[in-house]
């Protein structure tokens, strides 16, 4: 994972680069797109107002100016917060771009060849590429077959194939051919590349805000909005009060404890924090070699019901593997997992070796034996669908022996006279209904037995499923095998749902079927033609290793190319719906504590007695040291909870796979009963200090 | 508390608790247009209704004609209420020949009866003529009632509908609540009533001659029939300026024991239809807990506060201004009842309350009216919070927020904060204006923070729909009359039209179906957030308020100074 590298939470660079950021975000036109902040912004500006004027009357506040100071901190911090989840995901895109190195790019053009700047390469160029070239641009191969390295973006060291037609013909810029020989044609514009865009996005730089942020601003300012409602009115019910205990109307609440009160009120902490969160989500994503094309789709993935996963990669390893031996009657299971293994030495496949290995595993039989004899290989072909080997001993007599298909070995047996023993036939039906693959081992004439091939559940999934049904996620195996075969592997793994020799268009029916019923459908895909049902996903993840096509068609691309990439990424959604839900029940919690605070200061004064502390001071249950360090300690509270709290907000509130109830029932328990008590210690501590320097 | 009192109370609750379902039922088919009991006896005159308007019943519309029929509907009521009262001399049955209603008074009541609150700026016996109060009056008590089931008819459509444009028909659901819900119980209780002792008749006033030899006028009237809506339909105006503390409004404890059940009724029955309609028979017990809990919590303070000691006269229970007949206990009993089911009628005056059951009264107002609330409107009210909990709390479980599987937006939540802005607004403003002009403080007869109290308790009940009365002050100027009026006003469509929006934009949506991933609005702890959410964001807005009156008052009470 080569992007991982700057991921520390702060380094020093960012900080700095992110506190300049903070001021120039004090730009009013920048501060608008953030009501409740800009609220907090006007108030500043006011308070400073005031105290300004007061220092040309004579009357200089330095309880007006400390109040002012820290309104200022409260958006600045509040810039901060958006600043450094800002430069945490340019850093991030910066180490994407920075392994894409200004190389050069041989074009042809005709049958000539020229070297030019990759800079200078136009859509539809067409360019060579071999052994130790890096790729100019992204493209698609045209001509020839080649290993690439990709690890320059996905921080995955084995090279990967890349080929004409087919699934696996595009090719990224700034990745390294290692092997043979092939033309690319170019598909994208300089600083176009695919990559540039998602890394443009990334940075923030054409940010949108998502659909459940919106409605959660206008819910913060509309809640912003009815505090400011309650605090204008507040000198109205004082006045009156004032002249009902027969205060001189003078005593009235000042302007800077009114936008104290209010600022305490509306909910700054959400509201400063809320962009940053959105930001860090798309970066947690890239953190896990995903690219987001925008921050809808991270939400989107948070409401995910239905995963469609492809069988192979997702829920089985890669390939069959040889699981068991069946030997015919009368031939010892040794003696026949021996031939297996001969006949399986030539075959390069993975199931040919994974014969090898099991039959080395089980009786400890070793290739090399073969060494020693006179052996002759005959490899697997497409078309005789055997291999084998010809062993001659000392007196010259021939041995046959092959493992292949049961039709190419019923071949090989009766073409030399021998027969296909019907309780084989038997065998190899059944497993064929069970869903594994039965390959048939003989020696001249003679059946041997069966090797069973199957597939291989990958280790843990089984738990991982189950993880996703707790949390409300129905998983649907998709499977191009047969409908036995596909219903004996998804009840292995644990899937809920398979479809069976489906093709992409089934793919696209189920998903519009589960759409119309009100789910909200997750695929993972490569192919040409997964394009169509990527794009009508939900959510449509393209492996980077797929096609252009696939590429384009998704929300997301995973540079890892890993198909279990899906689970994840529904898990970073979650997460940045649950850290928006918890910082918003938070903020608003915190307000009752800052009511105790602010509204025994203000009003300590009325009805009172001789002694002047008049009966509202019975609210004062923090017991507050005076009005002025009550109101002072919950502004500054205010201001230092937004700080406080930029490093959950940029990681993500902690998330475990459960139960919605749960989930809940754990983020109440933390944020809203937290929300309620934290500021009672908070002013109280503040309020400690402030008595200690007055 | 006397045993017999705890009885009587738990024996309330119990018949509440009882009655719900059995009501509800009913009415969900009413209203869902299955067969019922009343469809062999009413159901012609449905018809006849239908044809005699040429309204096609099953013609449905969209949200917006829908809410444009509700407007005209009520607007014409408010023209005939108005006009009424401003020509009452020259109608028939007016045996006490009272003059004509002044225009800002007449305004004032038009409004207020028209938008279910029944704030009562004038007293019933010495102002309006039995014509006036029967055919405009009782009229509005049945069809103000009957729009607030509409309303929440449309929501209830809005979130169990798939994909749909269209929410029915207003004059459908207007028809059928009036005819199969409101009346027949209204001549039930009526007759009832009239057996107890409530007068229902059409005489002159008659003249007495009391003990002491003075003359005193005993004011008649067809009560009983007023009476009957007045409490079903969460109206609460009075036929007599005493409201149900006069002795032909409310002559018996079996009368006040019905009076007080007729005001939570419907409210209550009507979770329990929701809940039918909406296909899941918890949701609506889960919210008729909520209204249950803070109901009894707030019951629970105020008889505290009105048995305690009163520190200033040291005596055991205070009995200023409540009626000997009643006692402490229903007095409390219904004054929590009216003020949390927005009903407004009472049987004590709220002015003479304790600090603290007085502030029980205002928050119970102040809170949106949603503690089983006005019929209808209490519901819609109740399920405006429920979409802010959703949204807020929904988030934490990592999903967009939905309710009851459709998903809850940027739209629904700007809708449901106009709803809760509209009347805190009204609430907030008015009160700061009334205390600070003269206008406002001149009309005050008690000083201090009560004096506040009168005031700010004024522009809750208006903008609550609430209608009852902190009495103590003398509303009936033109500037209480106007105000308060647009009080009445934004406070009721103020939040019915956010909500038949928010019902449109809903029936537009797919239904998710519910899965282990879906934020539960059927159990206890949501019933504890939506709690936590109503108090909250209540007591944000008007913890000021409340200090400065109430909060200060109970204060300075304990240190021996009245007001």
């Amino acid at each position: 994972m080569s992007t991982k590298q700057n991921t520390s939470l702060f380094n020093q660079k960012l900080l700095v680069q992110a506190a300049i950021a903070s001021f120039i975000k004090l730009n009013p036109l920048t501060l608008i797109k953030n009501p409740v902040i800009f609220m907090v912004g006007i108030g500043s500006v006011l308070t400073t107002l005031t105290v300004i004027s007061g220092l040309f009357s004579g009357n200089f506040s330095s309880f007006n100016f400390q109040i002012a100071i820290w309104l200022w901190f409260t958006v600045l911090f509040a810039n901060f917060s958006e600043a450094i989840a800002e430069g945490r995901g340019k850093a991030q895109a910066e180490s994407l771009r920075k392994n894409r190195t200004q190389t050069l790019a041989r074009r042809l053009v005709g049958n000539r060849e020229e070297t030019v700047s990759a800079l200078e390469l136009r859509k539809g160029d067409v360019v060579i590429c071999e052994a130790g070239d890096v790729i100019p641009s992204d493209g698609e191969v045209v001509e020839g077959i080649a290993s690439v390295d990709e690890s320059a973006i996905t921080g995955e060291s084995a090279p990967v194939i890349r080929e004409s037609g087919g699934d696996r013909s595009a090719v990224t810029g700034g990745t390294k051919v290692i092997s043979d020989r092939i033309l690319i044609k170019i598909t994208s514009e300089p600083g176009d590349t695919f990559i540039d865009r998602m890394i443009a996005l990334v940075e923030g730089a054409k940010r949108q805000k998502t659909p459940n942020e919106i409605a959660l601003s206008i819910l913060l300012s509309g809640l912003s909005i009815i505090f400011l409602l309650a605090v204008v009115t507040l000198p109205a019910y004082f006045g009156y009060s004032l002249t009902a205990s027969g205060l001189p109307s003078s005593q009235n609440l000042t302007i800077p404890v009114l936008i104290a009160l209010l600022v305490c009120l509306i909910p700054t902490t959400i509201g400063g924090l809320l962009s940053a969160i959105g930001i860090s989500g798309m970066d947690r994503l890239l953190q896990r070699n995903v690219i987001a094309t925008s921050g809808r789709a991270v939400e989107a993935a948070g409401d995910v019901d239905v995963l469609l996963l492809d069988k192979t990669g997702t829920i089985t390893l890669g390939n069959r593997m040889a699981t068991e031996f069946f030997p015919s009657d009368g031939v010892r299971i040794a003696d026949m997992a021996h031939a297996a293994q001969l006949a399986s030495l030539s075959d390069e496949t993975p199931e040919g070796r994974s014969i090898v290995v099991l039959a080395k595993a089980k009786f400890g039989w070793r290739g090399h034996d073969i060494h020693q004899r006179n052996a002759v290989f005959i490899p697997f072909t497409a078309q005789t669908k055997m291999s084998g080997v010809d062993l001659t001993d000392v007196k010259g007599t021939v041995r046959q022996i092959r493992k292949g298909s049961a039709e190419a070995i019923r071949s090989f047996v009766q073409n030399s006279n021998g027969f296909f023993p019907k309780k084989m036939e038997e065998k190899v039906a059944e497993l064929a209904r069970m869903g594994a693959t039965p390959l048939v081992v003989a020696e001249d004439n003679q059946v041997l037995g069966i090797i069973q091939l199957k597939d291989i559940v990958k280790g843990g999934i089984k738990q991982r499923f189950a993880q996703l049904r707790t949390m409300g996620i129905r998983t649907v195996m998709i499977t191009g095998d047969n409908a036995l075969t596909a219903a004996a592997i998804a009840a292995e793994a644990g899937v809920d749902d398979f479809m069976a020799e489906a093709t992409p268009e089934d793919k696209l029916r189920r998903i519009r079927e589960e759409q119309a019923n009100g789910h909200l459908v997750g695929m993972i895909g490569d192919g040409t033609n997964d394009a169509p049902a990527l794009a009508q996903a939900d959510i449509g993840i393209a492996m980077n290793s797929g096609t252009q096509a696939a590429r384009e068609a998704g929300n997301m691309v995973d540079l890892d190319s890993n198909p279990t990439k899906l689970i994840e990424v529904v898990e970073v959604g979650k997460q940045l719906l649950m850290t928006r839900g918890a910082l918003t029940t938070f903020s608003i919690a915190n307000d009752v504590a800052k009511y105790f605070a602010i509204i025994p200061a203000i009003a300590i004064s009325l009805y009172a007695g001789k002694d002047g502390i008049g009966p509202l001071s019975a609210l004062n249950v923090m017991h507050l040291g005076s009005s002025e360090s009550a109101i002072l300690s919950a502004v500054i509270f205010n201001a230092l909870v937004i700080i406080l709290l930029v490093p959950l907000a940029l990681k993500g509130v902690r998330y475990k796979p459960m139960s919605a109830n749960n989930a809940l029932m754990q983020n109440l328990l933390i944020y809203g009963l937290g929300g309620i008590i934290a500021p009672f210690v908070g002013i109280k501590i503040i309020d400690v200090v402030i008595n200690l320097f007055a | 508390m006397e045993n017999l009192e705890v009885l009587q109370v738990i024996l309330f609750f119990a018949f509440l608790i009882g009655l719900t379902p059995l009501l509800g039922n009913y009415m969900s088919k009413v209203f869902s247009g299955e067969k019922h009991l009343l469809l062999p006896v009413f159901g012609w005159s449905e018809k006849l209704i239908y044809k005699v308007a040429s309204v096609n019943p099953d013609e449905e519309t969209n949200w917006k004609t829908y809410t444009f029929s509700l407007l005209i509907f009520n607007a014409l009521g408010l023209v005939m209420v108005f006009s009424l009262q401003l020509i009452q001399s020259v109608l028939p049955l007016n045996p006490a020949q009272l003059s004509n209603v002044s225009w800002h008074s007449a305004l004032n009541t038009a409004i207020s009866f028209m938008t279910n609150t029944n704030w009562q700026g004038y007293s019933g016996e010495t102002t309006l003529s039995y014509f006036v109060q029967m055919i405009g009056l009782t009229v509005q008590n049945f069809v103000s009632a009957a729009t607030g089931i509409a309303v929440l008819l449309v929501l209830i459509k809005g979130i169990s509908r798939r994909s749909s444009a269209t929410l029915g028909n207003f004059w459908v659901d207007l028809t059928r609540s009036t005819l199969y819900v409101l009346l027949p119980l209204s001549i039930v209780f009526s007759i009832v009533l009239v057996g107890q002792g409530v007068v229902q008749n059409l005489n002159i006033y008659e003249t007495a001659q009391t003990l002491q030899g003075a003359e005193q006028v005993i004011p008649m009237g067809p009560a009983a029939s007023q009476i009957a809506i007045k409490q079903l339909g969460t109206n609460g105006g009075g036929f007599f300026n005493a409201n149900s503390a006069h002795p032909f409004e409310n002559p018996t404890p079996f009368s006040n024991f019905l009076e007080m059940l007729a005001i939570l009724l419907v409210p209550a029955a009507l979770t329990y239809t929701y809940g039918k309609m909406v296909g899941s028979v918890r949701q609506g017990w889960t919210i008729f807990s909520v209204m249950l809990i803070l109901l009894l919590v707030g019951l629970g303070i105020s008889l505290y506060a009105e048995y305690a000691t009163n520190p200033v006269f040291g005596q055991l229970s205070s009995m200023e201004g409540k009626e000997t007949r009643f006692g402490i206990t229903n007095s409390v009993l219904w004054s929590t009842s009216t003020t949390a089911a927005s009903n407004g009628s009472v049987n004590a005056m709220h002015d003479s309350l304790s600090p603290l059951s007085g502030m029980v009264a205002m928050i119970n107002i102040v809170l949106g009216e949603v503690i089983f609330g006005g019929v209808g409107a209490g519901l819609y009210g109740m399920i405006i919070f429920v979409i802010l909990t959703v949204f807020i709390a929904g988030l934490m479980v990592g999903r967009s927020p939905e309710y009851l599987g459709k998903r809850v937006e940027a739209f629904e939540v700007q809708m449901a904060i106009l709803a809760v802005l509209a009347p805190s607004m009204v609430i907030l403003l008015f009160t700061a204006l009334a205390s600070v002009t003269n206008a406002g403080v001149s009309s005050l007869n008690n000083a201090g923070p009560h004096g506040f109290s009168e005031i700010f308790y004024a522009y809750s009940s208006a903008a609550g729909n609430n209608g009852s009365a902190f009495a103590g002050l003398n509303a009936n100027t033109t500037f209480y009359n106007l105000t308060l009026g647009l009080g009445m006003l934004i406070g009721r469509f103020g939040v019915i039209i956010p909500v038949l929006a928010i019902a449109g934009n809903m029936a537009g949506k797919k239904i998710t179906p519910a899965s282990a991933g879906t934020f539960h609005t059927d159990n206890w702890l949501f019933a504890g957030l939506l709690i936590a959410t109503i108090l909250i964001v209540g007591g944000l807005t008007f913890f000021p308020a409340l200090s400065f009156g109430p909060i200060i008052e109970h204060l300075l009470m304990n240190k021996g100074i009245t007001f």
